[in-house]
């Protein structure tokens, strides 16, 4: 039988000199090999990314052009001593140009790689795998992120640093803030498009779905103008009810320290507050959709 | 020409099969692109004026260049593609046919999902007319009408000109956003509030003042603090018959610049 001399010895449970291991223990053993295989598999999501240098180069160099654009559009608003939305000129200035690294780290538009699997059926070897595929997609993502932070969130903050009179942030406290809350952008955009991309469960065809996600995640993301150009009750409302503030306006309010600290560890908290809420919705959607999955033959 | 009809033709129909997914497209991006516009109101909650234009002569100028842009667009801004068609070689297919290849390739992938956008382009770019209160002239009425057709013409220029990149780096990605989605945001505005870098390769370089700030002021009988003439505005058909002049040229050595991939 040529298939038995292709399995593993250690994989055969009656093998004698492996002593039973303690429930604890194996509890500990199994959580460090996920964390190990969670970041083998980040790992791979940032060489993956890391290898379309050329194209990052473009991305960059249309990050910046459109940086000084949006940047000349803030100042003229706020010139002679105007302060829209409650940013002075510098802030708006920082606001932007963290704002134009963001964009490629938070990476809201145009994920459609698990649903193209849902609908080629290519899912069901992810379903075959002894990882979860929120966990795997997620790692992956969170490496990307990692990649993007380096290479597109990096130079247009250092071209901003260079050429602009920016706000430098001078509370000790936002920089451990906007790192946890660039983190939980990259987790709660992840989550929300994971969650776009299972309606393939459904739908087979997201376009609908992925549209809704972009238009929403496009101006209720601050990403068009800051929100708080907005009236006030608008902005409690997009917060409090969508998760879309959560992916641009959260990090780059805590990075200009808009608000106090204290307010800045509410937004924060927010944040983490959508992107466990994205989280069930994905495993509960996601198991509804995995009993409705039907793979034709082959 | 009954060629390229036939094959628009084409395109239009089988666009158009599945009924619901195609409106369902034409709302979402024509929602999408009203979004630039109300980006603009939303600017003007918070200030009272950019660069010395209140929110009507900002919205005329924003109207005037969207609504030139999303013509251009529908008409040519499918020449994105090509960098896909370098890289698997299907140009290669484009080329032996005995017909244009820049007029193949824009006729092969009609969107005509992106008529709503035009069409909605046009409709704001009469309110914003309407709101700005121009006091007509016949010269006005005139230009009101060569300035659209004159900011597509050059918008379509920059989006062949784009393109063509492709012939020389494939990976250019996102690098031709930066002139035509840029040009549209860089066209909305005064050209006055840009720093002066900015304004050289794009207003006057690029061409995009013309389309948008030049016949605005001429429409709303301001003159330009930044000094520019009168009249100036009367040079936005020159400035895109140039401007496509110089896209063709281009695309016509991009395309003996192009090596097969032999696949």
């Amino acid at each position: 039988m040529p298939f038995a001399a292709a399995c593993p010895e250690t994989d055969r449970p009656d093998l004698p000199d492996r002593p039973p291991q303690p429930a604890a223990r194996r509890g500990l053993a199994a959580a460090a090999e996920k964390a190990r295989c969670f970041g083998a598999l980040a790992a791979a999501g940032y060489r993956r990314y890391a290898t379309y240098r050329q194209a990052a180069v473009a991305g960059l160099f249309t990050n910046i052009v459109f940086g000084a654009m949006l940047c000349a559009i803030m100042l003229a608003a706020a010139h002679g001593g105007n302060t829209p939305g409650g940013y002075t000129a510098a802030q708006l200035v920082a606001f932007v140009w963290i704002g134009q690294g963001l964009l490629n780290v938070v990476h809201m538009w145009g994920w459609r790689e698990f649903s193209d699997r849902i609908t080629s059926g290519d899912v069901t070897s992810d379903l075959l795998r002894p990882v979860d595929p929120i966990a795997a997609y997620a790692a992956a993502d969170l490496g990307r992120a990692a990649q993007a932070m380096l290479w597109r969130w990096l130079p247009p903050v250092v071209f901003g640093l260079l050429v602009y009179d920016m706000y430098i942030p001078h509370r000790v406290a936002t920089y451990p803030l906007f790192a946890a809350s660039v983190i939980l952008a990259v987790v709660v955009s992840f989550g929300g498009r994971y969650l776009v991309n299972l309606t393939a469960f459904w739908l087979l065809d997201v376009r609908g779905p992925l549209m809704v996600w972009g238009i929403a995640s496009a101006v209720l993301s601050g990403n068009y103008f800051p929100l708080r150009f907005l009236p006030e009750w608008t902005l409690w409302l997009a917060w409090v009810a969508t998760p879309f503030p959560s992916l641009f306006q959260a990090p780059l309010d805590v990075a200009v320290e808009r608000t106090s600290v204290a307010a800045a560890s509410a937004t924060v908290l927010v944040q983490a507050l959508w992107a466990v809420v994205l989280y069930v919705l994905c495993v509960r959607v996601q198991r509804r959709g995995v009993v409705r999955l039907v793979v034709q033959g082959g | 020409m009954r060629v390229y009809r036939a094959l628009v033709g084409a395109q239009i129909r089988s666009q158009s099969q599945y009924r619901a997914s195609f409106l369902l497209d034409v709302g979402f991006t024509t929602l999408f692109c009203a979004m630039e516009i109300v980006s603009v109101l939303v600017i003007f909650r918070v200030t009272p004026g950019l660069g010395g234009f209140d929110v009507r002569e900002v919205l005329l100028i924003a109207a005037l260049c969207q609504c030139g842009f999303y013509c251009a667009d529908l008409l040519v801004g499918n020449v994105e593609l090509v960098s896909k068609y370098v890289r698997t070689g299907l140009l290669d297919s484009v080329l032996i046919r005995p017909r244009s290849s820049l007029g193949q390739l824009l006729a092969l992938d009609f969107p005509f999902r992106k008529v709503g956008r035009a069409v909605q382009g046009a409709v704001i770019y009469a309110a914003a007319l309407w709101w700005a209160g121009v006091a007509w002239t016949p010269a006005r009425a005139v230009l009101a009408v060569v300035a659209p057709a004159a900011t597509a013409t050059l918008f379509a220029a920059v989006f062949v000109a784009g393109a063509t990149v492709a012939f020389w780096w494939i990976d250019s990605g996102e690098f031709a956003n930066a002139f035509t989605y840029g040009g549209r945001t860089f066209g909305s505005y005064p050209m006055g509030i840009y720093p002066l870098w900015l304004r050289d390769v794009f207003a006057y370089g690029l061409g995009i003042a013309f389309a948008g700030y030049q016949p605005a002021l001429a429409l709303l009988g301001r003159p330009d603090p930044l000094g520019t003439p009168a009249w100036a505005a009367w040079l936005s058909p020159a400035v895109a018959a140039v401007a496509w002049a110089a896209a063709l040229a281009l695309w016509n050595t991009g395309i003996r610049h192009y090596r097969s991939t032999g696949s």
